[in-house]
């Protein structure tokens, strides 16, 4: 007998009609919108809100990513909102109620050349400053980390050290949002389920600022609001060009994928982006895998092959006890993409319609960060400070978070 | 995997393309004088349709020739 | 035993042993690991995985929920079906708790992948396969079939006639005339797996794992790509049970696969056979195992059907009593009979293998009639025909194969999903252990999505990924919510269709093959000299040349002395080259480089830096002009390919109007600098013909000349502010001229050196690596190479974003350098910078910047580093705080030029200028 997953509760949701009006909406209806809805009414005690769904709750990246955890971000900015998320998914579990698996086994990020090594360790340096638990690790530390990782001088790329967060973790996806969605529910929010936004109603013009949104239309029906929450991820575009707000923001595929259920080999997650590997073991047993982001735009949930073999062809290569492990499935979620790699999160230019897209690979483990602070920007009107420097007019200004150079970890 | 069609080279596997995003946009002729606004919309500031979409393909590791095509971000296929 | 002569297509003349948990057996050629269990009547396999109930083999084939085992020889794999394991000799395995082992040691087989193309692919050898195979051959194709099982017939198990003959015959004749045919391939034991766009099909050939001693040169498994003018899914379907209470025994089975157990392999799955079907297909099931010996009582709920021995009832439980593997010995029907039995097979009707169809985005549709998912509307491309396609009559299968449409017939499938029962012992995916309990918690916790019940059941997430169970599970949660099966829909199915191995992925990009190494013409050369490597891109680079006992820092520190006292010489052959001509190809770098190259005179080099439209930096090098229309641009090693695409992008993109081509030279050029104030000397011997004085060959200049009678470019260009030449030659000539550089340097002491003496070289001189000093997020004016910023153009890519506000900010981070306060600590590279402090406030800590490069310096007798630094123009003098494993190191804010800032060392010692 393998394994011991949680029993779900015995009730979880309503299935209700939409009303005619709410104070707020939110569009979008995954971990961000469920985990805003949550918050609303937890902190700001505001429950007359509805989140709409175009297909079932927690249906697009949310089912579809692999649940890495970990604020051991470079820039300031940035390890601000993701360590504030991190400490949440520390409480999340007895906030909840809800058994999310949380589980603190620490991530690796591999360093296979000198400017690896520099990389690594300027972030860990960063991170310490900011409060945030990080090591530079050498190989032999690394091996006794993770055994099973090669970390052998003759391989085509040496692995020269990591960065090891501890504190870093995974959790189950789904019980994640569900937790968040039960919670709404029982604070009197509505989860409406293949709800799709078809527009919106407006009022005003954004040429003197008094723009703003009267209601959703959907195809539920037209449903006024007082606010909205723009949490739609990949199709955020979709929702934006609706308004006719351009925001710097490109769709792609990203891949994932399991293997079967094996004895226990992996005790942490492994990153590298030098060789292209991404690998956790979840509690059931199966390896989790993220592979490479598919270069050209697609809402299509699915990738191209070739970016799968290269990701086995460099899981074999740092963990040759991987040989005959198989694949078992692979999916696509749609994720996007900002210049920098840095969210959108804010104002727009319709007075009382916020923005929350653009966290590309790394949106899971925002989750309750970015439901806290978007909760808080939404109920006072205002950005929460850990969402200010993410604001549209940063490419106005050039004041970019830029998480590709040095700190360039995917998800 | 896509078959993607070259206009120099014919149908060639995706692995030899690279993607160059929404096809149109024209460098300013004047940069100069640009609003810093309309300054980020040209440098960040790309369509992002779900659907049709007209975009730049360059077959890197082939011709190298880049060339415009249309394409269905949802389905992925190409118009002939 | 359960053998039963007259049967089965294995060899009895021969007999394998293999071991499953622990106990040894004996099998034949042409078993699998499951019909040899069975065979021995091993009917228990494993355990399932949450209730660790008793689980045997429920499906013939890929299909199998339930018949998963470890195999640990002759090499371990985790969690294979027994019903797709060749038997060899020798062979030893256990059944499975629901979790597989690696092994602990490296997998030595061999994977590989090979390409084809063809005018028409078909998936899957049966009825409909082989006559669509045999249609195209006909019409000319080029057609590859592949099936995943040993041999051709897919679904023919050879009681059926075509043509008034057996099907067998059929079989061979069509199998030998395609075998004729130069332009077909079949490939047997080949799953294909993934279905991509264009005709793309990925398939998995099993190449090695039947054979008792199989040949060395061939690799165990091989990937096929495809790529298919046309696709024929000719994947048959899979049957589905009908869940009653306790259907998770062993000995209970679904009823074609029992049948084909008896007819490949011989195998009587029992004595004592109940059938409970609501299909007439396995009728033929009930008649074979009767005339294989078997007594066999059909239960079937539907009205006149079957014969007069048909019960007209329901299956609604099973029991094991007294049976010591878990193994059935009855069932209970509704009307309360108990019918004592060995085996249970159970027929709800069939579902169409239409995953491949699936995965190209092709939509199934509900057929009410057949209770089942079925391709709808055809996709571009591809056709689906057989039982894929939801014809599940052979007359049909053979006349979708040739590509008719067949006469339509009338199914009699009764959909039941479930009979009566306890749910909670009604398993839906018995590998899950996941029952009708569990979809009606599912259900009544508020769930309305298949793919909600399937997360929260857990239903279809196996190893089988639901082949058998996922349309039940769908019908069960209509059912219970009540809605129509069609309004709820199935789940996706994704790749791969089957499970496969990483390594079989990976291929032969594993180990030095994972990634190409890219070498200089001097590789061979390093390696002599004892170089020790890094990895640069691709490139490997010598990084330092160690003498006996020396360390890194003591090589270095010998080599930057010999480069700043005497001689060195550095393979600098990795640069990027870009060759740039065309009358308009001053124009064109006018437009890309921040300064001005249009202005530079032939014979001249100048240093460039390159932005991206966003302002910040991107590459940059030195410049030589050819003449009037030619130029060649050196980028950094790394950006080597991605500036040349950035030229023809913009080039190609923005002005077509210019005559300029682009063409990389990297791989053409060897080139050679020689560096410190004897190089004058050096390279005054090895082209003596050559006036290399200051007047006659100033610094940034060039020339061609011949060194017997090789062509040779010489350029005074300096990274490390010393005398310098660079030597450039074609890459067949460079060893020896490398040689003859050390032969003619060697009375100057000439040491070779590698990058790591470069860094420090330059660093001392406060010149930037692109992509070390930068990260993406500096300007020029960062880096205090304003000077090489143009104010006379009115444009260049990247200009417009200096003026954006955060581009005026004065504290941005700006390159200068550090010292730290003791001369004597090299302060790690990646360090970051506060202010001065003797005690870190609690965090968030405040960071200034973070340090660069580091290094210590035989010229300075010191260390230093360089770092950028929020408003570190300004900072100049101040002193700061490092934080370097927990000590608080103090260092003083300099320029970025620690070595000689007046420059007098480029033309050489005064001395011997």
């Amino acid at each position: 007998m393998a394994e011991q997953l949680p029993e779900h509760p015995d009730f979880l949701w309503r299935t209700p009609e939409p009303k005619k009006s709410y104070d707020v909406v939110i569009v979008g209806g995954g971990g961000h919108g469920l985990a805003t809805a949550h918050y609303l009414a937890k902190n700001h005690g505001i429950t007359n809100v509805a989140v709409v769904e175009k297909g079932w709750l927690a249906g697009g990246n949310m089912a579809r990513n692999t649940t890495l955890i970990r604020s051991n971000y470079l820039w300031d900015e940035s390890a601000a909102i993701y360590e504030h998320s991190l400490t949440l998914w520390e409480g999340l579990e007895e906030d909840l109620g809800y058994p999310i698996l949380f589980s603190q086994r620490g991530v690796l990020n591999l360093a296979h050349t000198e400017q690896d090594v520099r990389d690594s360790v300027r972030r860990v340096e960063a991170n310490k400053l900011n409060g945030i638990d990080a090591e530079w690790l050498g190989p032999d530390e690394v091996a006794k980390i993770c055994p099973i990782v090669n970390v052998s001088a003759d391989i085509r790329y040496p692995v020269h050290g990591a960065t090891y967060q501890a504190r870093a973790g995974i959790a189950k996806h789904d019980y994640v949002a569900w937790g968040f969605a039960r919670r709404a529910d029982e604070a009197g929010i509505d989860l409406i389920q293949d709800c799709e936004v078809t527009g919106f109603t407006t009022d005003g013009s954004p040429d003197d600022g008094t723009a703003r949104v009267t209601g959703v239309r959907t195809t539920k029906g037209d449903i006024a609001c007082g606010r909205v929450a723009l949490c739609a991820a990949g199709h955020s575009s979709v929702l934006l060009d609706m308004l006719g707000v351009p925001a710097p923001l490109q769709s792609h595929p990203l891949q994932a994928l399991v293997s079967e259920l094996l004895e226990p080999v992996h005790p942490t997650i492994v990153m590298s982006n030098a060789v292209h590997v991404y690998v956790s073991q979840a509690h059931k047993g199966e390896l989790v895998m993220g592979a490479g982001v598919d270069s050209y735009n697609g809402y299509g949930q699915r990738g191209a092959f070739h970016i799968i073999e290269r990701q086995m062809a460099a899981a074999v290569e740092l963990f040759p006890v991987f040989a005959r492990a198989h694949l078992l499935r692979s999916w696509g979620g749609i994720v996007d993409v900002t210049p920098d790699a840095s969210p959108i999160v804010g104002h727009t230019p319709y007075e009382n319609v916020y923005l929350n897209c653009g966290w590309g690979t790394g949106g899971f483990k925002a989750t309750p960060g970015i439901g806290w602070c978007l909760a808080d920007t939404v109920a006072n009107g205002r950005p929460h400070p850990y969402v200010a420097p993410f604001a549209l007019d940063r490419f106005v200004t050039g004041a970019l978070v830029d998480e590709h150079g040095a700190a360039a970890v995917a998800h | 995997m896509q078959l993607i069609h070259c206009p120099w080279c014919g149908p060639r596997e995706e692995v030899e393309f690279h993607y160059g995003g929404q096809a149109g946009v024209a460098y300013p002729a004047d940069p100069a004088v640009l609003s810093d606004e309309e300054w980020a919309r040209y440098v960040f500031v790309r369509d992002n349709p779900k659907g049709r979409f007209e975009e730049r393909w360059s077959h890197s590791a082939g011709c190298r020739r880049w060339f415009t095509a249309v394409r269905d971000t949802v389905t992925y296929r190409f118009e002939r | 035993m359960s053998r039963v002569d007259g049967y089965g297509r294995i060899d009895r003349s021969r007999t394998l042993t293999f071991t499953f948990d622990g106990e040894q057996y004996a099998g034949h050629p042409g078993d699998t690991l499951a019909s040899a269990l069975l065979a021995n009547g091993v009917r228990r396999v494993g355990t399932s995985v949450k209730l660790d109930r008793p689980r045997g083999i429920t499906a013939a084939w890929s299909e199998d929920p339930t018949g998963l085992v470890q195999v640990e020889e002759p090499f371990p794999e985790p969690m294979l079906l027994a019903t797709t394991v060749d038997l060899v000799d020798g062979l030893v395995a256990r059944g499975l708790g629901g979790r597989g082992r690696l092994a602990e040691v490296p997998d030595t087989a061999r994977y590989d992948r090979r390409y084809t193309h063809c005018e028409t692919l078909v998936i899957g050898a049966g009825p409909a396969g082989l006559l669509a195979a045999r249609t195209a051959a006909r019409r000319g194709d080029r057609v590859v079939l592949v099936d995943d099982r040993p041999a051709a017939g897919g679904s023919l198990l050879g009681t059926e006639r075509i043509c008034g003959r057996s099907a067998f015959d059929f079989v061979a004749d069509t199998v030998a005339e395609l075998r004729a045919d130069p332009d077909v391939r079949i490939l047997p034991r080949t799953t294909a797996f993934g279905h991509y766009d264009d005709g793309f099909v990925l398939a998995l050939e099993r190449r090695t794992d039947h054979l008792a001693q199989p040949p060395r040169d061939v690799s165990r498994q091989r990937v096929w790509r495809i790529r298919a003018g046309h696709v024929v899914v000719a994947t048959g379907a899979h049957e589905r049970p009908i869940v009653v209470e306790d259907n998770d025994r062993p000995g209970i089975m679904l009823a074609a696969s029992a049948r084909d157990l008896l007819h490949r392999y011989g195998v009587l799955v029992g004595r004592e056979i109940v059938v409970f079907t609501t299909d007439d297909a396995a009728y033929d099931a009930a008649a074979d195992l009767e005339r294989a010996g078997a007594r066999v009582t059909v239960v079937d709920p539907r009205p006149g059907a079957g014969g007069s021995a048909t019960h007209h009832a329901r299956v609604v439980g099973t029991s094991a009593t007294g049976s010591e593997d878990g193994a059935v010995t009855a069932v209970t029907l509704d009307d309360g009979t108990v019918l004592p039995c060995d085996a249970l097979l159970l027929s709800g009707g069939w579902n169409p293998t239409a995953h491949l169809f699936s995965h190209v985005r092709g939509a199934l549709r509900y057929d009410a009639e057949l209770g089942a998912f079925r391709p709808g509307e055809p996709l571009d491309g591809g056709t689906v025909v057989g039982a894929a396609n939801g014809t599940f009559d052979l007359a049909g299968c053979l006349a979708e194969g040739r590509g008719e449409t067949p006469e339509p017939v009338a199914r009699r499938t009764h959909v039941l999903w479930r009979t009566e029962g306890e749910p909670a012992r009604q398993f839906v995916d018995l590998q899950r252990d996941s029952t009708v309990a569990d979809i009606a918690r599912a259900v009544a916790s508020g769930m309305r999505s298949v793919e909600h019940v399937k997360r929260y059941t857990t239903i279809g997430t196996a190893h089988d990924q639901g082949k058998t169970s996922g349309v039940i599970a769908s019908g069960i949660t209509a059912e219970l919510l009540g809605v129509p099966v069609e309004s709820l829909g199935t789940t996706t199915f994704r790749p791969p269709y089957t499970p496969v191995a990483f390594a079989a992925l990976a291929g032969r990009q594993r180990g030095r093959l994972y990634d190409p190494e890219r070498t200089t013409a001097l590789h061979a050369w390093h390696v002599e000299a004892g170089a020790v490597f890094e990895d640069v891109g691709q490139w490997k680079r010598a990084r330092y040349y160690p003498r006996p006992g020396e360390d890194m820092e003591a090589a270095v520190l010998r080599e930057c002395a010999a480069a700043r006292t005497g001689v060195g010489i550095l393979d600098g052959s990795t640069l990027g080259k870009i060759d740039v001509q065309g009358p308009d190809a001053g124009v064109l770098l006018d437009r890309i480089y921040t300064n001005m190259m249009s202005s530079l005179k032939p014979g001249r080099v100048r240093y460039g830096v390159m932005c991206g439209v966003d302002g910040m930096v991107i590459d940059d090098g030195t410049v030589l002009r050819i003449d009037d229309e030619r130029f060649l641009v050196y980028t950094t090693t790394g950006g080597a390919a991605p500036i040349l695409d950035h030229l023809e992008e913009w080039l190609q993109t923005e002005w077509p109007e210019l005559r300029v081509s682009l063409t990389s030279v990297t791989e053409q050029w060897a080139t050679f600098p020689v560096v410190g104030p004897r190089s004058r000397d050096v390279i005054g011997a090895f082209a003596p013909h050559v006036d290399v004085s200051n007047a006659a060959f100033p610094f940034m200049s060039w020339l061609d000349t011949e060194v017997d009678g090789v062509p040779v470019r010489l350029a005074r260009i300096s990274f490390s502010g010393e005398l310098a030449w660079e030597v450039s030659v074609d890459g067949w000539h460079a060893a020896a001229v490398w040689r003859r550089l050390l032969d003619l340097g060697a009375p100057h002491g000439i040491t070779p050196y590698g990058t790591e003496t470069m860094h420090v070289l330059r660093a001392e001189k406060g010149y930037p690596i692109i992509g070390q000093d930068t990260d993406g997020t500096v300007t020029p004016q960062d880096l205090g190479t304003e000077w090489a910023v143009s104010k006379k153009k009115p444009d260049f890519v990247g200009r417009r974003s200096f003026a954006r506000p955060a581009n005026l900010d004065p504290l941005r981070k700006q390159l200068v350098g550090l010292l730290p306060v003791d001369p004597d600590l090299k302060l790690p590279e990646g360090s970051q910078i506060v202010e001065l402090t003797d005690a870190l406030p609690p965090p968030p800590v405040p960071m200034l910047g973070h340090v660069t490069s580091s290094y210590r310096s035989a010229a300075l007798g010191r260390t230093f580093a360089l770092a950028l630094v929020k408003g570190g123009h300004a900072r100049i003098g101040e002193r700061l705080t490092v934080p370097v494993d927990g000590a608080l190191v103090p260092v003083e804010v300099t320029g970025s030029v620690l070595f000689d800032p007046e420059g007098t060392r480029r033309d050489g010692e005064p001395s011997v200028r």
